[in-house]
């Protein structure tokens, strides 16, 4: 048998949807990588899905339109598949697979990182801990991000996701007692479009551009209008590069991949043609599985200057929390900021869905020695009122408010308020000018609703009005 | 040893031909890299003149390929049993997760070499009968250079592996030594001569023997007073969490093996998240154990095998788990295992039956779910050991249901196997109510054998007021639906004070955060205090209304930002403030 590096010619006897099926004339191992070529030239990237004494299965994971079983050639490059990366990724745009496309030249090649990443041993882990100020109150005070978390946000069509991510990118700082950017570490931003309509591509470009932010940034793009089946590469080349830029060059890396959903949907493509048993809604089992091994590439380690942040946008398909895309991502996520189409029809701009949201690494990064000693009492009791509110309108909803309690309706408008007053927002606040509005709502409300405060915190921050009056 | 060829390979599951003998969950290693793995299935082919093998590879399988050979190891697959456990960090087959910068990634076929030493010291002498099971010395590690010696803790215990036993005919003499040296000869009723050292392996599918099991009344204390009051697990019982994402299973489960009354604890990372491991290894260490003043983690067993670890391995892990707990039983303690979580363990076997082509179950599962299942949650048990000393195992599982739909088959299978059902409600968790248990869904079978064990602390009412606060939440869903047609206004004050007096038991009793250092546990006699406290409310506000006072009076007394609060603010062992407030309460109503 010939050995590996090597081009086979007149092998392939059957393909059959992104699969291809060739005799095993070479001496290959699992997952590698190969090239495939057609008639045209042009090489596709796929990799070794079985092995039999015979047979080779080979999972083309480009377009396979074009080839032929008798003039297709394939290439073994004898590794799984790798990215080659060095200095200098920052501010160039790249395919789905990791290929220049802004005319410019080559990457330099420092170091070749298959794109599967290595498993991080949990206790090597660092505890993310570092708060990050994104100048959102629904995420700074209620579901605060920190350097090394996972947390998507759950959109929905026509929402204004995109938006958000990207002033998240933006503002995201940590703070110092002067409100300024406390930064010693370089911070960079990876964005991946899997998936996307040209406009949405061009919005985050020329965003970052106006920004200036644009040289500090790599951008993927896999276009609606590529192969479906590259779909499932493309984040992978992004968190390849981007536990480069975190890991090797030590940088706080924040990573935006937008929409995880065409992401799933090729997953399921190509599972059916893989002739798999399908499961939820034709998702394959192994979709928890799979997404795992993307989300969890974010964190960070001990001993390493760099983080990996991820803030993964999703649309759910009709809105629908329980869909198999929202619901597994947030099995396995850090957390997940929920748009809301109600908040968004009202004009509150960001319509954050605050009850569904959730950050899990929020306890670590906030309260005292980070924030403020009473950020988490202040959540919580936020929280709790909101939760109240939104069950007496429900309530209000059906009977009237006319057959409410009195103390019911200052609920009503204690919740009225909290979506104008805090989710809404015109411009970027500081953690300790959301905080103040916190408070100043939490004052509408009487003793009874306050029971997540002790005295102390009520001497401070709710008595103070009522005593001038 | 016997051999094998490889002839096909996708996956984790590969196919292999040989002529020698293989046997069913054989451990196997695989490639030039040594990958574990444990045959799974076995048929002649004659074509080929042999047998073919199937084998799930618990490792990454990147670079394998037909003509690769595979070693067959001629046991099951087991797990070294010993001294080395307790305080450190596992993957799903017990191999140490140690190590400094050059372990950062785990790549497939890393092996750690080291093998420590232990200061050992015999219990028996030369000449005594030893039985299978039967403790024979103990084992401490051996500090650091310059460090002292920790002092002894529980689960040093060396055990007689289970199938053995005999004379003693030698015994080394106390020293330090590796756990893997041999520092015991029996001999055996046969005159066959034994050699045993401080470990010893065990398979990790089979059941470790016991003498015989035996009824539980008493409870494993969580400390959390939802579950302790209302649901109560006894030792040696088994308990499933159901909740959607973000409910709070994690959290619950890793505040019960922090505060439980375990002597020790297996927590099973299973396809969950590698932060939450790096969360459990940062903040354990650092706890104290309230009750032997040692840092939390040296009573625990780590076992993490994270979403992004092979899948395979996954499913062996909760296997894993609890051979680790029956062994610690077998030394005569209290285990409690944390499971979280067993959905990830089902998806892993679905994964695997579909890589063999079986046929698919209810959601895909294959239908040895169910049996899978019973198999695991009967390894809870109180039991007699072999020693004749008396331990228990209880199995606490997280379940995460997809789109937090409780009829799925995970779900819905494991109910019908454990006797505590703690629901996790999604509309709780949004309101940032914690615990999240839903008081209506919930259930504890185990609560009636526990009633007799909260008499014998001091609360002869205990199994009445339980149903007393069952009765008045159950009563409160009630009204709350009526509300919903007739509005809250044109209820009789009955039933206003009704909800009332339920909004309260949930603020004051049911809530209880993990994170506020006062009340993330409670002591029975603080629950006792509380719950008496509330029991007694009832009967004066109820006497109240039916006298002079409205409920917007009583809804207004600053008596009841008081009992909101008790939890938060009195911490254990106040008494004097307890006393203060049910002075206080009294005489709220006499006025
Ligand atoms: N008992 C509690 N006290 C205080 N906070 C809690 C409690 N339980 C849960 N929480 C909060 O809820 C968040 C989510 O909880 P947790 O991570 O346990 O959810 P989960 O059910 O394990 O979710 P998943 O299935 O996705 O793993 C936590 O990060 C914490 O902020
Ligand atoms: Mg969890």
């Amino acid at each position: 048998m010939i050995h590996a590096n090597l081009s086979l010619t007149d092998a392939v006897t059957r393909i059959d949807g992104p699969l291809l099926f060739a005799h095993r004339r070479v001496d290959v191992g699992l997952n590698e990588a190969v090239e495939v070529i057609g008639a045209d030239g042009l090489p596709r990237l796929g990799r070794i899905a079985a092995l039999d004494d015979d047979f080779m299965t080979i999972e083309i994971l480009e377009s396979t339109t074009g080839l032929g079983l008798g003039d297709t050639r394939i290439r073994f490059l004898g590794e799984p598949i790798s990215f080659a990366l060095g200095p200098g990724i920052l501010g160039r745009v790249f395919d789905g697979v990791g290929r220049v496309l802004d005319g410019g030249p080559p990457i330099p090649a420092h170091t070749r990182m298959t794109v599967d990443g290595a498993i991080l041993n949990p206790i090597r882990r660092k505890k993310p801990e570092d708060f990050i100020e994104t100048g959102i109150s629904t995420i700074d005070v209620l579901n605060s991000l920190v350097r090394g978390q996972k947390l998507p946000i759950f959109s929905g069509g026509g929402l204004p996701h995109n938006r958000l991510a990207i002033e998240i990118a933006l503002h995201a700082r940590l703070r110092n007692s002067e409100g300024e950017s406390a930064e010693t570490v370089p911070f960079a931003i990876v964005f991946a479009g899997i998936g996307v309509p040209f406009e949405t591509a061009e919005f985050f470009r020329r965003t970052l551009e106006e920004s200036g932010a644009l040289g500090r940034t790599a951008l993927f793009l896999n276009l609606a209008s590529d192969s479906s089946t590259q779909r499932l590469l493309a984040p992978r080349f992004a968190l390849t590069a981007a536990e480069y830029l975190a890991f090797v060059e030590g940088r706080h890396v924040l990573v935006i991949i937008t929409d995880f959903t065409n992401y799933c949907e090729a997953l399921r493509e190509v599972s059916a043609s893989h002739g798999e048993i399908p499961g939820r809604k034709g998702y394959p089992g192994y979709m928890y599985s799979d997404l795992a091994t993307l989300y969890e590439r974010a964190g960070s380690l001990l001993g390493k200057p760099g983080t990996l942040t991820q803030l993964p946008i999703l649309t759910m398909p009709s809105d629908d929390i329980n869909h198999p895309i929202p619901d597994l991502t947030g099995y396995i996520t850090e957390g997940q900021i929920t748009l809301n189409r109600t908040l968004d029809r009202e004009g509150i701009y960001p319509p954050v869905g605050v009850l569904p949201s959730l950050s899990r690494l929020m306890k670590d990064g906030i309260g005292r020695g980070f924030t403020h000693p009473d950020h988490p009492a202040l959540a919580n009791q936020l929280y709790a009122a909101y939760a109240h509110a939104i069950q007496v309108r429900l309530l209000a909803n059906v009977v009237g408010s006319d057959g409410l309690m009195p103390e019911d309706r200052v609920l009503l408008t204690f919740g009225q308020q909290f979506e104008h007053r805090f989710i809404h927002q015109e411009r970027a606040r500081t953690l300790d000018e959301s905080m103040a509005v916190g408070w100043e709502l939490l004052r509408l409300l009487p003793l009874s609703e306050l029971s997540r405060l002790d005295d102390a915190q009520m001497a401070a921050h709710i008595q103070v009005g009522a005593e001038s009056v | 040893m016997s051999e094998a060829t490889l002839c096909w390979i996708s996956g984790p599951v590969l196919r292999a031909i040989s002529r020698d003998a293989f046997h069913i969950h054989e451990a196997v290693q695989v490639g030039a890299q040594g990958l574990l793995g444990e045959v799974v299935r076995l048929r002649t082919d004659e074509s080929r003149g042999g047998q073919e093998l199937t084998v799930q590879v618990f490792e990454d399988t990147t670079g394998l390929r037909p003509g690769d050979l595979l070693h067959g190891e001629g046991v099951a697959l087991a797990v070294r049993l010993g001294p080395g456990l307790l305080g450190h960090i596992f993957d799903g087959l017990l191999r140490p997760l140690a190590g400094g910068e050059e372990r950062n990634y785990l790549f497939p076929g890393q092996r750690t070499t080291a093998n420590p030493l232990f200061f050992f010291q015999p219990l028996v002498e030369k000449g005594r009968l030893l039985r299978g099971g039967e403790p024979f010395a103990t084992a401490q590690p051996v500090p650091l250079p310059g460090e002292p010696m920790a002092p002894a803790t529980v689960g040093q215990s060396c055990l007689v592996p289970p199938t053995l036993g005999g004379e003693v005919i030698e015994m080394a003499p106390a020293g330090e030594y590796t756990e893997t040296a041999v520092v015991c000869t029996l001999r055996d009723a046969t005159g066959q001569e034994q050699a045993i050292a401080m470990s010893h392996t065990w398979p990790v599918r089979v059941p470790r023997p016991v003498a015989r099991r035996l009824v539980s009344e008493s409870p494993l204390l969580t400390g959390q007073r939802i579950l302790d009051c209302l649901f109560p697990v006894a030792r040696g019982g088994k308990a499933t969490v159901p909740g959607g994402f973000g409910t709070g299973k994690t959290v619950l489960l890793e505040t019960i093996a922090k505060w439980c009354n375990a002597d020790v604890i297996i927590y099973l990372g299973c396809g969950e998240r590698g932060n939450e491991m790096a969360g459990v290894l940062d903040e354990f260490p650092r706890l104290e154990d309230p009750r032997t003043g040692r840092p939390l983690m040296e009573r625990m067993v780590v076992i993490a095998n994270t979403s992004n670890m092979p899948v395979a391995a996954r499913e062996a892990s909760i296997y894993t788990g609890v051979t680790v707990a029956e062994y610690f039983r077998d030394q005569g303690l209290h285990v409690a295992v944390m499971a979280d979580s067993t959905s990830r363990w089902a998806e892993a076997l679905r994964e695997v039956s579909g890589r063999l082509g079986e046929l698919p179950g209810e959601g895909g599962y294959p239908a040895y779910l169910s049996t899978r299942l019973a198999d695991f949650y009967e390894r809870a048990a109180r039991v007699e050991t072999l020693a004749g000393a008396s331990g228990s195992v209880t199995l606490i599982g997280a379940v995460s249901p997809p789109s937090s739909d409780f009829s799925e088959p995970v779900t819905t299978h494991t109910k019908r196997y454990v006797r505590n059902f703690w629901a996790l409600d999604r509309k709780r968790a949004h309101a940032r109510f914690y615990p999240a248990i839903d008081p209506l869904t919930s259930y504890s079978e185990d609560a009636v054998l526990l009633a007799s064990w909260w008499h014998a602390q001091g609360n002869p009412n205990w199994a009445a007021q339980r149903r007393r606060f069952l009765t008045v939440l159950e009563e409160q869903a009630r009204l709350e639906r009526m509300a919903m047609i007739l509005g809250k206004d044109a209820m009789p004050p009955q039933q206003q004070l009704t909800l009332l007096v339920a909004g309260l038991l949930n603020d004051a009793f049911l809530r209880q955060s993990a994170f506020s250092s006062k009340d993330r546990s409670a002591s029975p006699y603080k629950q006792n205090r509380m719950m008496g406290l509330l029991d007694r409310f009832m009967d004066l506000a109820a006497k109240a209304v039916e006298g002079e006072m409205t409920v917007e009076q009583i809804r207004v007394l600053p008596l009841l930002r008081h009992l909101q609060r008790m939890g938060e603010e009195i911490g254990e062992g106040e008494e004097e403030a307890f006393a203060q407030l049910e002075e206080g309460m009294e005489k709220a109503f006499r006025s």
